[in-house]
């Protein structure tokens, strides 16, 4: 429902040294009209000009610690709050290639009264 | 006769502004005291941060936020997480436990109706009866399309309030179940998606008709060979049937609170989709008294061609609650003279 307002284009940036990015960042919010604990979050799908990065390259940091996304499947103290920012990350070597390229982003949740997964799906021409 | 309807507004209703940071939950409060919506039904897990931790200072806090504006708590909608493990199901232990956390959290914020999501199974409730009875709380099973106030399951909560002679379990109306007419917004939306207008046309005629939508969905997916949008059309007909307004009044007695859904309210304030023209008679002749609770849920389908005004859409849903109020007060007024 709220699927094109879930990449915050102004937030991308290389992480790591600025001569040797580790990778890109950006903050998301979740798609969603209520908060939702973070065991919840099935998957957070980066994919830069259609090619998906592996989920063991996405880190999630709601500002309460970094997390890999096979960590949130039992983070269940934790809850994404509606409408705050959270921090992905991607390992990338070299950070975020130069000129405008298309980030796209899924969400994948696991909503209990719903039967099937829940979907948010953005996807924006950014650039550094 | 003088309607004891009470007005209000769930806070769902400007999920739009609350996400983008655009209102503030004092604004919305503030607006709806403003035009006469003073019962605010909350989501916590949407409006309080820091949920299910919440402090008595935040409760005070709140508390004290609502009486700067003359208005009040009427509704808690809750929620469960049967699937926040990925290995298993909650147990049915486990679901009563956290059922009961929202009843204590609901008595503490002063609320005495809890909305219970519809897939809630009828044999756990029974066993939250005791706590809400010693709460005072009354958990209303969300009536919502695609169900309806005679389906089966719905019967399953009715029969277990009727056994245990309970006044703390029922239902709670979703206007959405009265689904007149094909909302204009919603066909709207899929044209910009690349429904054919005159797909479109069928799909809304064959609602029109009330066509069993199953016969639609085929014609559309199959006979008409129809594109990603116009079958998305098609099957969006399964949400959304038409029930009968006349049976909102038989079971007024289990209901004290409805989630007044709507997707578009037009210019001179009236809803295009939703039979509230039938169902406020019977409200009105039921003399039926709890709160008509704003229920906008139709930023989704605009959002991507225009600003979302929340405020605005709410603002004539009320104007068009007065005028159907008044107007069936003195139909009965009439009848009876």
């Amino acid at each position: 429902m709220f699927d094109k307002y879930t990449i915050d284009p102004a937030s991308l940036a290389n992480v790591g040294p600025a001569d040797a990015p580790t990778g890109f960042a950006f903050t998301t919010k979740l798609g969603y009209y209520r908060g939702l604990g973070l065991s919840m979050v099935e998957d957070l799908k980066v994919s830069l000009d259609g090619e998906a990065f592996p989920r063991e390259a996405i880190t999630f940091d709601d500002g309460n610690g970094a997390l890999s996304l096979d960590e949130m499947e039992t983070a269940y103290d934790r809850r994404w709050v509606f409408g705050a920012p959270a921090t992905v990350t991607v390992a990338l070597p070299g950070g975020f290639p130069a000129g405008e390229h298309k980030l796209a982003l899924q969400q994948r949740l696991r909503i209990s009264y719903m039967p099937f997964p829940s979907f948010n799906n953005d996807e924006k021409v950014v650039s550094l | 006769m003088k309607s004891q309807i009470k007005r209000g507004v769930s806070l769902y209703s400007f999920q739009e502004e609350l996400f983008l940071g655009q209102l503030s939950l004092e604004d919305c409060v503030s607006f709806a005291a403003g035009i006469g919506a003073n019962g605010i039904e909350i989501l916590p897990e949407q409006n309080i941060a820091s949920f299910p931790n919440v402090s008595d200072a935040q409760i005070a806090e709140l508390h004290a936020m609502l009486a700067r504006h003359g208005a009040h708590f009427t509704a808690y909608d809750m929620f469960l997480d049967t699937k926040r493990r990925k290995d298993r199901l909650m147990s049915d232990e486990e679901q009563v436990e956290s059922i009961h956390r929202d009843l204590i959290l609901c008595n503490r914020l002063g609320i005495r109706n809890m909305r219970i999501l519809i897939f809630v199974r009828p044999d756990i409730l029974e066993k939250c009866v005791p706590m809400a009875e010693k709460l005072d709380v009354h958990m209303g099973v969300e009536v919502h399309a695609p169900w309806h106030l005679e389906h089966a399951w719905i019967q399953r909560t009715i029969e277990v309030a009727d056994r245990l002679n309970t006044r703390h379990l029922g239902i709670l109306p979703d206007m959405g179940i009265f689904m007149k007419h094909y909302p204009p917004v919603m066909r709207a939306r899929y044209e910009r998606q690349g429904a054919r207008p005159e797909v479109c046309d069928f799909i809304v005629d064959q609602h029109e008709q009330k066509v069993m939508c199953e016969y639609t969905i085929f014609e559309v997916a199959v006979k008409m060979q129809g594109n990603k949008a116009e079958v998305a059309m098609a099957e969006s007909l399964r949400h959304n049937p038409y029930a009968n307004p006349k049976r909102i009044y038989d079971y007024a007695p289990y209901f004290r609170h409805i989630q007044a859904k709507f997707y578009e309210m037009t210019e001179d304030c009236r809803d295009p989709a939703l039979d509230y023209d039938a169902v406020i008679p019977e409200l009105v002749r039921a003399g039926w008294d709890g709160t008509l609770s704003s229920e906008y849920e139709g930023n989704r389908w605009i959002q991507d061609v225009m600003e979302v005004d929340s405020r605005e859409q709410v603002r004539r849903q009320h104007v068009m609650f007065e005028r159907l109020i008044a107007k069936a007060e003195a139909d009965l007024a009439g009848a009876a003279a």
